[in-house]
């Protein structure tokens, strides 16, 4: 009997083997009945050596990215990764340089108040489009798609990430084949918003005609569009897995097909920064990763090692400490944090003017940014135009505590205080090993002079989402400091800076939904805000926006903290990629090259 | 037994349906938001994340949310992604093949590796192979997955280049090169994965084995003269391999959950990564798909491990 | 095999009887426990793990008395004085100096520092009270909970066991991040207020937590281990001789069950340890300024080529503890397990 029993237990084993076994080899079988298999990429490599530049035409561009690429559709993106993934394939009118210029894509040139594209009056703007453009299906791109775009994301029920690039639009109309006007619903000194960057690339009408309102995301054949939409890029879909690779082939109806190097593109995705930064630095598996937010004694020595250079410049935005106007006392119960609670101490304007002195700006740059970010006074930094040369920040120890002494707030212990209140300060941000660190220095930081913080992180999908339930979200702000980075979206300031108006206040009246989650509040910076409105003018609207961000820093009501740079690396053997503020790290991406 | 197999899987669907919404609860009453990257965007205002909030269905109160879900799914439509505004299951599907290789063959060696050693760690108890194996156990499992990971990439990826870093996914193994690329690529996961898996096995097999080397049918069978290596082979090994065979049963689950901490290191990209990320971006149909095929994997071989408890074990009578 | 088993089975009810014996006459000067730290004491791997794990407990609560002042007045040797007065842990975790940024072993810090110079000797110290409190408090909970559950489904069978079991089904399946953030949010500020403390409110979490989430595994091996013991003839002969249910269950079938209820704990200590770290990834457990040792490997792996100590002190230190509550695990298996008890 206990012989049978060995044996039933051996054939088990056997037959469990054999199940993990062939699950194993399954899938190692699975890719081979794929479709289309190795063949494709040759053909195309053929024509490489009849073009005659000295760089060997041709091959592969792998790209990595730590987030993954989800959806090729940048209208229903829910991230940077989706707009640059759609980049490859899809272009708008014009895009942002490095520089902050406009440089022209499908437009073929910029309309501008001299060439009489834009309206004086600031009603309109008038797009002419290059002729004779192709989408990688060998259709016409017509002035058609681009009203379809505006009509796709028009509609609520599509539910586009993008559709705020396109509310202000009143009507678009078709002049001929290949201009187009634009009519605003209000005059505006922002002419570029549509259409332009990221924000504003074109879908195909033919291809997404049926999928305007909710069909866009719920039925099949939208579905199918959103994972592999037909472009006007250099390159075309080959095959796609959401949350994990796309690889692109070359789109044979580009216009400047016999320009474009690589033969092949491939993002990508998964894994972490640090990793990203080592195959491209360290062993050269990647040409290109994207967005190395690591700390400066990580990312120095992988940069080190000579195979890479990295990309920096411009803004990823401005990390910077927001002040709590309100109170977040947990004893006010309905009424935390709500804009009619002041905050017991840091509504004295001697508490913010110290933390802002007593911050080490530079030990937080050289010490954990380092080539990734430059310390900064201002919020507003880009662009160029813009960042106010009136403010400063240098770090005082012994001002900082002048000042405390001088307001009254003496030491008792290590900690000030006055009239019973003391300077206990909760420091809150989103879990991130940079601003752990940035968190230890700015504790020890304030308590040189007397305050004591105690630091708190948040899970990041919490800390940045819009739920009006959680105590733990930016917006609520049950702390008294708070961390983050942003930064404008647009060359212009203008919604940037909305941000501070008292009718922005975050409050449990508009469900903590303002974008003033400090709640400052200052009838001065209101007026200025009102005309900026109104201002058509780029230079007088430049200098106002200048007067707004130096009356918020000098007020206290920010603490501006960090520029950062996060940088992208790159091959040393790939020429092209540029640093960009305004637009996607890849948009350029049609004239990399390879260099010997 | 039939009977009983028949009873049991009937208790298994209402069993489903709770746990189907439990988990519908926590993952909607959870704080997240799929939107959260965008939060400080001004260009997507917070009036643009409510309209995309409405076409993600999530303006519903959720019981309302879970009785949708769960109608759809009776039509076998797990629902659509946020991320990719795609159907979830062909996500899964996508995903899977990565998971088995990886996850699986590390199972597999797991397994194969941990009883030969548990019991040669039992028998030859505190000789110096019991001991070394009792060392490298604890090294597997109180060092942390993505510790060894990083050991391992550092070593023999990036200062040593014997493997990549970057897994490939859509490496198609047509060939003697393909294939070669295949195994290299997975060699650091799976090691890692293999380390500690092997860690706990071995340590259970090894109490298993002790348990039964003890017990007086042992001394008896050694009185009667029968030799050692028969007593250890027949008679304690079949006794002790009845745990352990269920632990491996409900082991097997997990290997569908994937491996979230290597798969995200080395970029194998299989559900665990999937899953991960899901949470990460609040992807609740992805999340809940991935969840609910666990619960119902780990249901079916809680029954599995049962049923082979029963078959090798005579002793245990199904009531 | 019936006869071999039988046996097996017969050889084992005297030793159920002797228990009984004991258990009946607590009078008697060997007793079970007695017995037990006899034939533990026997164990010299289990003593040495005993003895390293309090050394380990001994230095992190006391060792910083003595080995903070003697760092302060170093570092104001130095030039890098403590920015307040106060000479405490607390200080000297959070006391910054670039000028010694990732450096190796010294005199002055024996376990270098960290990428802001903050002392690694110090830091651990520090988490070697969180870590420890909280690896041995979830282990416990865990376990318990496990061990009940398993033993009453197992011992009970039937509805008991079906609801028990499905129940362990449902937590398994559970996804624990973002149920984890969903007990925070739903009870962390309950649960300070409780406990009046943040500290004591944010230690009850964190433990709850990690034991209600890892109790699964170890209910069903007790459960398994239940289910064939509860069928031999000394359960019969208990049962015949009108021991009560508890009794048996406990003090009879839980002893022989004991061996894999110790590898699940001596498991659960480390992956405790491990979790906790996790956890303070999710925001939601200790304050990200509390250095514990899984947060110190975690935060140390990035500069594994840089500076490989700062996750190699505190992963030895986590390995050690691990290693030796193995070892005293063994030692109590052996000590406890009624069939070597001749």
């Amino acid at each position: 009997m206990s012989h049978k029993r060995l044996w039933a237990w051996m054939t088990l084993m056997a037959v469990a083997a054999i199940i993990l076994a062939a699950c194993g080899a399954q899938q190692q079988a699975q890719p081979t009945a794929a479709p289309q298999p190795t063949a494709a990429p040759q053909p195309t490599a053929e024509p490489a050596p009849t073009t005659p530049p000295a760089a060997q035409k041709g091959g592969k561009l792998t790209i990595l990215y730590w987030q993954a690429v989800t959806t090729l559709n940048p209208h229903l993106a829910t991230g940077t990764k989706d707009f640059d993934g759609a980049t490859v394939i899809l272009e708008p009118l014009a895009r942002y340089n490095e520089k902050d210029e406009l440089v022209p894509f499908l437009a073929a040139e910029i309309p501008t108040v001299e060439n009489g594209g834009v309206a004086p009056d600031g009603t309109s703007v008038t797009w002419k489009i290059k002729p004779g453009l192709k989408w990688s299906d060998g259709t016409d791109f017509t002035v058609d798609d681009v009203i379809f775009t505006w009509q796709y994301c028009a509609d609520p029920a599509t539910a586009c990430t993008t559709k705020a690039s396109f509310d202000p639009i009143a009507n678009i109309e078709k002049i001929d084949d290949t201009t187009l006007k634009i009519t605003w619903k209000e005059p505006t000194a922002a002419p570029y918003i549509s259409f332009v960057g990221p924000q504003g690339m074109i879908l195909q009408k033919k291809q997404f005609e049926n999928c305007i309102g909710a069909a866009a995301s719920t039925s099949a054949e939208c579905q199918a569009a959103n994972l592999a939409p037909i472009g006007t890029n250099a390159w075309k879909l080959r095959e796609f897995r959401p949350g994990d690779t796309v690889i692109y082939e070359r789109n044979p109806f580009f216009r400047d097909a016999d320009k474009v190097f690589f033969d092949e593109v491939e993002i990508k995705g998964g894994g972490d920064a640090t990793s990203a930064a080592r195959a491209v630095c360290e062993t050269g598996e990647v040409d290109f990763a994207w967005n190395l937010q690591i700390p400066k004694a990580v990312l120095e020595p992988i940069l080190a090692s000579g195979k890479c250079d990295a990309i920096a410049g411009g803004s990823f935005g401005v990390e910077r400490i927001v002040v709590n106007f309100s109170n977040p006392d947990p004893a006010l119960g309905d009424k935390r944090s709500e804009p009619d609670q002041p905050h017991p101490f840091l509504t004295d304007p001697a508490v913010r003017r110290a933390i802002s002195l007593a911050i080490d700006r530079k030990a937080i740059d050289d010490q954990l940014y380092g080539p990734t970010g430059e310390p900064t006074c201002n919020v507003l930094v880009v662009p160029a135009s813009v960042n106010s040369p009136n403010t400063k920040c240098d770090r005082n120890v012994e001002e900082a505590k002048r000042i405390l002494e001088e307001a009254g707030w003496k030491l008792n212990g290590s900690v000030r205080e006055k009239n019973g209140v003391k300077l206990i300060v909760t420091f809150q941000t989103s879990i991130n090993t940079l601003r752990q660190s940035s968190q230890a220095i700015i504790k020890s930081n304030l308590a040189e002079i007397g305050i004591q913080v105690n630091v708190k992180a948040i899970d990041a999908a919490v800390f940045f989402s819009g739920d009006p339930g959680n105590p733990d979200t930016l917006n609520k702000f049950y702390a008294d400091l708070q961390m983050y980075t942003n930064g404008p979206s647009s060359t212009d300031p203008q919604q940037y800076l909305q941000g501070w108006t008292c009718a922005e206040r975050a409050s449990s009246a508009n469900q903590w939904n303002g974008n003033n989650d400090g709640r400052y509040c200052n009838p001065e910076y209101d007026a200025l805000f009102e005309q900026l409105k109104v201002e058509l003018d780029p230079a007088r609207r430049a200098e106002l926006a200048i007067k707004m961000n130096d009356l918020l820093v000098n007020d206290g009501a920010i603490i501006p903290l960090i520029n950062r740079r996060t940088p992208n690396a790159k091959l040393k053997n790939l020429e092209g990629p540029t640093f960009n503020t305004f637009d996607s790290s890849i948009w350029n991406i049609a004239t990399w090259r390879r260099v010997p | 037994m039939l009977q009983y197999i028949i009873r049991r899987i009937l208790i298994a669907i209402p069993t489903l349906l709770i746990i189907s919404f439990v988990i519908f609860a926590v993952l909607a009453l959870a704080p997240g938001d799929p939107l959260a990257q965008f939060a400080l965007n001004p260009a997507i205002p917070e009036s643009t994340r409510e309209l995309i909030r409405i076409q993600f269905g999530l303006d519903q109160p959720w019981p309302v949310r879970y009785v949708r879900w769960l109608t759809s799914l009776m039509r076998g439509d797990w629902g659509f992604s946020f991320g990719t505004r795609g159907p979830v299951i062909d996500l899964i599907w996508q995903r899977l093949p990565q998971t088995l290789t990886v996850v699986g063959t590390a199972y597999l060696i797991a397994v194969v590796l941990a009883i030969p050693i548990g019991i040669i760690s039992a028998v030859k108890q505190y000789s110096i192979f019991d001991n070394v194996a009792t060392f490298f156990a604890f090294v597997g499992f109180s060092v942390p997955s993505f510790f060894t990971g990083l050991v391992l990439m550092l070593v023999f990826a990036i200062n040593l280049k014997w493997f990549p870093i970057v897994y490939n996914t859509t490496l198609q193994v047509v060939d003697w090169d393909t294939f070669t690329q295949q195994v290299r690529q997975m060699t650091l996961p799976v090691t890692v994965l293999v380390v500690q898996q092997t860690a706990a096995l071995t340590r259970f097999m090894r109490s298993s084995m002790l348990d039964n080397l003890n017990l007086d049918y042992v001394r008896t069978a050694r009185a009667k003269g029968l030799s050692d290596r028969m007593v250890v082979l027949r008679h304690v090994l079949v006794n002790s391999l009845i745990p352990v065979v269920t632990l491996i049963a409900l082991g097997i689950p997990t290997i569908f959950a994937g491996a979230i901490i290597t798969e995200n290191l080395f970029r194998v990209n299989g559900l665990g990564a999937l899953l991960i990320t899901s949470i990460n971006n609040s992807d609740t149909p992805v999340v809940m798909a991935l969840t609910f095929i666990f619960a119902i994997l780990t249901v079916v071989f809680n029954l599995i491990a049962d049923i082979l408890y029963g078959v090798l074990d005579p002793r245990v009578r199904y009531s | 095999m019936s006869e071999i088993e039988l046996n097996g089975a017969v050889g084992l009810s005297p030793s159920a009887r002797a228990q009984q014996m004991t258990s009946r006459l607590p009078a008697k000067p060997r007793t079970l426990l007695s017995d037990a730290w006899r034939r533990f004491r026997k164990h010299r791997l289990a003593m040495l793990g005993m003895f390293v794990l309090l050394t380990l407990a001994l230095v992190s609560f006391v060792g910083p008395y003595f080995y903070i002042p003697r760092l302060a007045a170093q570092l104001e040797a130095i030039g890098s004085p403590f920015i307040q007065e106060r000479v405490d842990l607390q200080t000297a975790i959070d006391h910054l100096d670039f000028m010694n940024i990732l450096s190796g072993p010294t005199a002055i810090h024996p376990f270098g520092t960290d990428d802001l110079g903050r002392d690694l000797l110090a830091r651990a110290l520090y988490g070697g009270r969180v870590s420890l409190l909280v690896g041995l408090t979830a282990m416990a909970i865990a376990i318990s909970l496990g061990t009940i559950i398993g033993a009453t489904a197992g011992f009970f069978g039937g509805v008991v066991d079906q609801i028990l079991m499905r129940i362990t089904d449902l937590f398994l399946s559970l996804p624990v991040i973002p149920l984890t953030l969903l007990v925070v949010y739903l009870f962390r500020d309950p649960v300070i207020k409780a406990m009046g403390s943040p500290e004591a409110g944010i230690f009850t979490i964190v433990v709850t937590v990690i034991g209600c989430l890892a109790w699964m595994s170890t209910a069903r091996i007790v459960r398994a281990s239940f289910l064939s013991l509860k069928e031999k003839e000394f359960v019969e002969a208990a049962t015949a001789l009108g021991v009560s249910r508890p009794a048996i269950m406990f003090r009879h079938i839980l002893p022989n069950a004991i061996g894999p209820i110790i590898v699940a704990a001596t498991l659960e200590v480390g992956s405790a340890i491990i979790t906790e770290s996790t956890l303070s990834f999710l925001g939601v457990g200790f304050p990200p300024d509390t250095p514990t040792w899984g947060r110190l490997v975690t935060d140390g792996s990035q500069y594994l080529q840089a500076a490989p100590w700062l996750a190699l002190f505190p992963g030895a230190l986590i390995f050690l503890t691990v290693l030796s509550i193995n070892f005293v695990g063994d030692g109590l298996r052996d000590a406890l397990d009624p069939r070597s008890r001749l």
